[in-house]
């Protein structure tokens, strides 16, 4: 077997992948197991697989592995959908709710809420339009992003700084949307927008894991084309490669996966960024593996934020995002001063 | 352009006029109506009518502190620009806005503070915390951060005591009731005991740099020519840092954080009356006061009959403004 051959086999792409996701599942056990009513993970498994209490198995099944389920799928969604987009746009710093994708689809959930809610709060339209919604208000921000900040080409900083203000003027839409609805979907969507699963159900599971796998897959599928694509422009049209097509493909998959994220959890800010750099610095820049990995950093990073926020001031509930900003805004500072001490190097 | 002192002075002349009326509309114009004769009447000879209710103790109040908040963030913003040395530096830009809030907020939430000094206070500390996390991170290292660098480590900040500060009120919901307005940019329902409380460290910070902002002049020159006319860089870019820090924190202490107004007024500024900060602060404070009057009253227009906050207005306003500088300026 060579790869045992290797000094450090954790760094295996494949061992490392599997390693992440053994971490996933333990995570898991141990959230599902963590809160007002604490069981042992043996009692966990067991409850997963039908046996045991029938009161263990409602609190396992019924009120604590939706949100679970939901943070797994939210985390990987954002990382892949972080991944992509720092490919695409050969932008190391580039993540969805730093050039103000997530800040669109946020808008267009808000909006929606307020168009097609009733007196009594309740939606008149099915909830599977939700992610749709959303990934239109993704999409379409995603290419005002770029359109304004292209001038020959998407300089890495100038789509940042568009990005930062585009953010801003969408957050300021979703209060002008808030304000108009009801005072209750304002305290709500208060909440939302800072990133929480605190309210997931089975139905939006069924709505967001189809998604989430579909386009996950798709961008699997993509990989050739993505490696092609981050030997720059020249190159990929050298090889015979469609750049312009694929590239608006593999933008189309980000802003999907942002959109359902952001439909079921809100804005969880920073696991687009966290997760890739996390996943190149171990697996290495090839895509399939990175993204592979990078779904699993994204997935821990979500239920890890939503286990200690649910468990650190209970019984209130402290929303993921606050804890992924808390790591994501100072590693992203960090990135910024050593990109200048790379350069001058 | 105004290019002469002569006409730089009408300027201002005909700015502090623009003032006075722009506050006197915002006494006039809303949702209960009003006439010129009622806003008049209501100083001189009031009955206790509803009306002179309204305009003595809600739209008085209001269009003194959008006044009075505006002049804080457009020099504040000036100075700030100044300092960094970067046209994209303003309170809500480098989170210093932010970093306010977030103090403020931790005050209620932890020592359900209440009276308008330890509110003041509070915001100046957080002001000043996050201003020196920005102005360290711009000169760490040999070189520092570039501007566009800067801004941006400047976002993140933001959005880092932005999500700190949400998730302190989803701990306390009472909290959430008291700040949740106040936390988009208000200057509605403001109490006028905050504005009179935050005037004295406003009239001195603005005096002691209008006083000294010849030396903002040679700053801007670079340092090393600065330090070669005798300056001390360091001192001067301390002693104005104080005075933005002070500027911008009595404005989130009173009205919340507003944004943008600190990055679109000392850029229109300088185009009309060039680069001595002699004239562009006195000039951004005016700029300032309007802009935030202007967006003040607009903004109880938009959703009629409800209000929208005036920082939502500004930053529909700012937002394009931001974008035309960072394509145009930054020379990226």
């Amino acid at each position: 077997m060579k790869i045992f051959k290797k000094k450090n086999f954790a760094q295996h792409p494949f061992f490392a992948t599997v390693l992440v996701f053994l971490a996933v599942l333990a995570v898991m056990v141990v959230s599902a197991g963590s809160g007002e009513f604490p069981l042992s993970p043996l009692k966990v498994i067991a409850a997963l697989f039908g046996l045991g209490e029938e009161f263990n198995r409602t609190i396992v099944m019924d009120f604590r592995m939706p949100r679970i389920v939901m943070a797994l799928f939210v985390g990987m969604a954002l990382a892949v959908s972080g991944a992509i987009l720092q490919g695409i746009t050969k932008n190391p710093l580039a993540s969805p709710d730093l050039i103000g994708i997530t800040a669109g689809a946020s808008f267009s959930v808000v909006l929606f809420l307020a168009i097609f809610s009733d007196e009594n709060n309740s939606l008149i339209v099915s909830i599977q339009w939700l992610p749709l919604f959303a990934f239109l208000g993704a999409t379409s921000t995603a290419l005002i992003v770029f359109f304004l900040s292209w001038k020959n080409g998407l300089a890495p900083f100038r789509l940042l700084l568009i990005g930062i203000a585009v953010s801003a003027f969408m957050q300021a839409g979703t209060t002008v949307w808030m304000l108009m609805g009801p005072i209750y979907r304002a305290s709500q969507a208060t909440i939302w927008t800072t990133g929480s699963i605190y309210g997931a159900n089975w139905s939006q599971i069924y709505v967001l894991v189809p998604w989430a796998l579909l386009l996950i897959g798709v961008s699997l599928l993509m990989r050739r084309q993505m490696n092609i694509l981050e030997l720059g422009d020249d190159i990929a049209t050298g090889v015979g490669s469609y750049v312009q097509r694929n590239r608006l493909i593999l933008l189309l998959v980000s802003t999907g996966l942002t959109g359902v994220a952001v439909a079921f959890a809100g804005g969880i800010g920073f696991i687009g960024l966290l997760a890739p750099h996390i996943a190149r610095r171990i697996v290495g820049p090839q895509f399939q593996s990175m993204v592979l990995f990078s779904a699993g950093i994204g997935a821990l990073l979500v239920l890890i934020a939503d286990l200690i926020g649910r468990v650190a001031f209970a019984p209130m509930e402290v929303p993921a995002g606050v804890w992924t900003a808390a790591v994501g805004a100072p590693y992203f500072i960090y990135l910024l001063m050593t990109e200048r001490k790379r350069k001058s190097a | 352009m105004l290019r002469t002192n002569f006409t730089r002075s009408w300027g201002v002349a005909v700015g502090i006029s623009s003032i006075m009326l722009l506050m006197c509309a915002s006494l006039v114009y809303g949702y209960t109506d009003t006439s010129w004769n009622d806003a008049y009447s209501a100083f001189f000879n009031q009955t206790g009518s509803n009306e002179h209710i309204i305009i003595r103790d809600v739209r008085f109040p209001r269009a003194l502190i959008a006044a009075f908040v505006g002049a804080c963030l457009g020099v504040s913003g000036a100075i700030m620009q100044s300092v960094t040395r970067n046209p994209l530096s303003s309170p809500s830009i480098l989170g210093v806005n932010a970093g306010a809030s977030f103090f403020v907020v931790t005050g209620v939430v932890f020592f359900s503070i209440q009276s308008s000094q330890s509110y003041m206070w509070l915001s100046f500390a957080g002001a000043a915390f996050a201003f020196l996390m920005v102005f360290i991170l711009s000169n760490a290292g040999r070189e520092g951060l570039t501007p566009v660098k800067l801004v941006l480590a400047g976002a993140a900040i933001s959005a880092l005591f932005a999500s700190l500060t949400q998730g302190l009120l989803v701990l306390n919901e009472n909290a959430l009731d008291q700040v949740l307005f106040w936390l988009a940019g208000s200057v509605a329902n403001r109490p006028l005991s905050l504005m009179t409380a935050a005037l004295p460290y406003i009239a001195i910070a603005l005096s002691l740099a209008f006083l000294r902002a010849k030396e903002l002049n040679v700053l801007s020159m670079g340092d090393d020519v600065a330090v070669g006319l005798g300056q001390k860089t360091l001192w001067t870019k301390f002693l104005f840092s104080v005075c933005a820090v002070f500027l911008a924190g009595a404005a989130v202490a009173v009205a919340g954080p507003i944004g943008f107004v600190g990055i679109v007024i000392p850029h229109l500024v300088r185009s009309l009356v060039g680069l001595d900060h002699r004239w562009i602060l006195p000039y951004s404070a005016m700029g300032g006061a309007v802009l935030l009057l202007l967006a003040d009253i607009s903004s109880r227009y938009i959703l009629m009959p409800q209000e929208l906050p005036v920082g939502v207005m500004t930053a529909l306003i700012g937002v394009p403004f931001f974008i035309y500088v960072a394509r145009r300026k930054m020379g990226i």
